[in-house]
């Protein structure tokens, strides 16, 4: 019996060990945050690198994926002649689930795993133990401008991504399915509020930071030449990738069950 | 050795999990003096001088720096007692994202605030001391030979003019020639600064070299330390292993055989 028991405990310990460690990680990185020095051009060096060089992917994952709402709940809600639901029903999947999720998912494949190669790079090849030997703490140096700019550019970013969702379903439902485009764009406008606008940036926030936190924890603690950074790399994109979704589940649970 | 040690370090111990890799080691080091720390590998020499550096914390025993007990320093304190120091890393552990000179000025650009002209006026001295011209401080370290990598790195570890230097390995991996332009580097800059060197290293051509002390490291614990000069009559077996690279010997590898 207990053979079979031992196994999960293990495991169970194991993962506790690993959520103590990352929250100290977390919360040293923020505490360091407000510390000075602060490296604004590293900052503004990252924010392009998450916020702007992502658009192109992020823009492409929104706009198939506001053409393919619209197509798919056409087919359904043309049974029931409720095809004027369709644009409420996309604006709202799209800002409050959609936007910050598959941004956060596209953005933990692109951001995270390069974070964790880079910074897993530097920490094989004693690049960390030399920032701290030249007066530089490594954390204020590496981690916060990386966690900083994951939290400030996935807003935007998705931002950006809700509105281009949103022209996707819109060409296809004009273009294609014959709707009116004034009530159409009417209808997006009327339906959608400020909460559902609002509860999806604060969640692409705590999706950037969570991006961004996982790409830094694993590359600051990979070990072991190559094959440890390609571990640290893999590790960052599948917890974040998790965390993103249970993450989302629970942020709307908080925003939207009442 | 005359006055206060600069460096006096005694019962440090330091283990991993199971493996103890310092075992009590007991190390002074004089104001001025180079001292080279030998022995195989994994006999505990890079924990060595990490632990002394602050970027291992130790189990258990004392390192002193002027007098002034490190561990367990944080913060701050750990910061302003490492600006004295400067370190050869084994790899160069350069920044590959930085220039050349970017490298080398980095610890008086970050730590020390200073202006990036003046900064720049002042590496590209240091790498003319090295044996560089200004040119090479425009490219990037992947675009130079080992050999150019490390004398960089030696560059960038005497930037800030540090009283301590520390030497990983400094000729590992580079051909006699450019191992000996190392040495004669090392000698040279650390009598210019007047600066207290310690090194680790299993060549023992690169040890004679610089050393005006010999200390072998073996199990985790010092068990002979002596003049250089006096090195090849230690009287001790596993020096006399060591410094004549015998397979057979009180330090043994256990083989089996095919």
């Amino acid at each position: 019996m207990t053979n079979i028991l031992q196994p999960i405990g293990a495991a169970v310990l194991n993962g506790l060990e690993q959520l103590g460690r990352i929250t100290l990680f977390a919360a040293e990185a923020i505490l360091s945050a407000f510390r000075p020095p602060f490296y604004f051009r590293l900052l503004g060096r990252q924010f392009i690198d998450i916020g702007y060089y992502s658009l192109p992917v992020v823009g492409l994952t929104a706009i198939f994926t506001g053409m393919v709402l619209v197509l798919q709940s056409y087919t359904g809600f043309s049974r029931f002649n409720a095809e004027s639901a369709i644009p409420n029903v996309v604006v709202v999947a799209l800002t409050r689930e959609l936007g910050p999720v598959l941004a956060g998912l596209m953005v933990a494949g692109r951001i995270g795993a390069a974070m964790a190669a880079e910074i897993g790079t530097m920490r094989v090849t004693e690049q960390i133990d030399a920032l701290s030997t030249l007066s530089t703490n490594p954390m204020k140096y590496l981690v916060v401008p990386r966690l900083v700019a994951g939290l400030l550019a996935l807003p935007f970013l998705v931002a950006v991504a809700d509105a281009i969702g949103v022209f996707g379903g819109y060409v296809i439902a004009v273009y294609k399915l014959g709707f009116n485009s004034a009530v159409y764009l009417r209808n997006t406008v009327d339906f959608v509020t400020n909460l559902d606008i609002i509860s999806g940036l604060v969640k692409a926030a705590v999706f950037g930071f969570i991006v961004t936190l996982m790409g830094c924890y694993h590359g600051y603690h990979s070990r072991g030449g190559a094959q440890g950074v390609g571990a640290a790399t893999t590790n960052a994109v599948v917890s974040a990738s998790i965390l993103i979704l249970v993450l989302n589940y629970i942020l709307t649970e908080v925003f939207f069950s009442r | 050795m005359t006055g206060a040690p600069k460096i006096a370090v005694t019962g440090l111990h330091k283990s991993f999990g199971a493996k103890k890799v310092l075992r009590g080691v007991e190390l002074s080091v004089g104001v001025g003096e180079s001292l080279v720390v030998i022995g195989g590998s994994g006999s505990g020499k890079s924990v060595l001088i990490k632990c002394i550096l602050g970027l291992l914390r130790p189990d258990s025993g004392s390192i002193l720096v002027d007098g002034q007990e490190t561990v367990g320093l944080t913060g701050n304190e750990r910061e302003k007692m490492r600006r004295q120091f400067g370190m050869l890393f084994q790899g160069s552990a350069l920044f590959d994202s930085l220039r050349v000179w970017e490298n080398v000025a980095f610890g008086l650009i970050q730590g020390e605030r200073m202006d990036r002209r003046q900064a720049k006026e002042i590496a590209l001295r240091k790498l003319g001391a090295v044996g560089l011209e200004a040119p090479v401080g425009e490219l990037f370290p992947a675009e130079l030979s080992g050999g150019m990598q490390k004398r960089v790195a030696l560059a960038r570890a005497i930037a800030k003019e540090p009283s301590v230097i520390f030497f990983d390995e400094p000729t590992t991996g580079l051909d006699p020639i450019m191992a000996d332009v190392i040495n004669k580097l090392i000698i040279k800059c650390v009598r210019d600064l007047g600066a207290t060197a310690v090194s680790i290293t299993h060549d023992m051509v690169s040890a004679r070299h610089i050393a005006d002390r010999i200390a072998m490291i073996y199990d985790g614990r010092i068990i002979w330390q002596g003049p250089a000069k006096e090195i090849d009559r230690s009287g001790d077996p596993h020096v006399e292993q060591f410094i004549h690279g015998r397979a057979e010997g009180p330090i043994s590898m256990p083989v089996r055989s095919l």
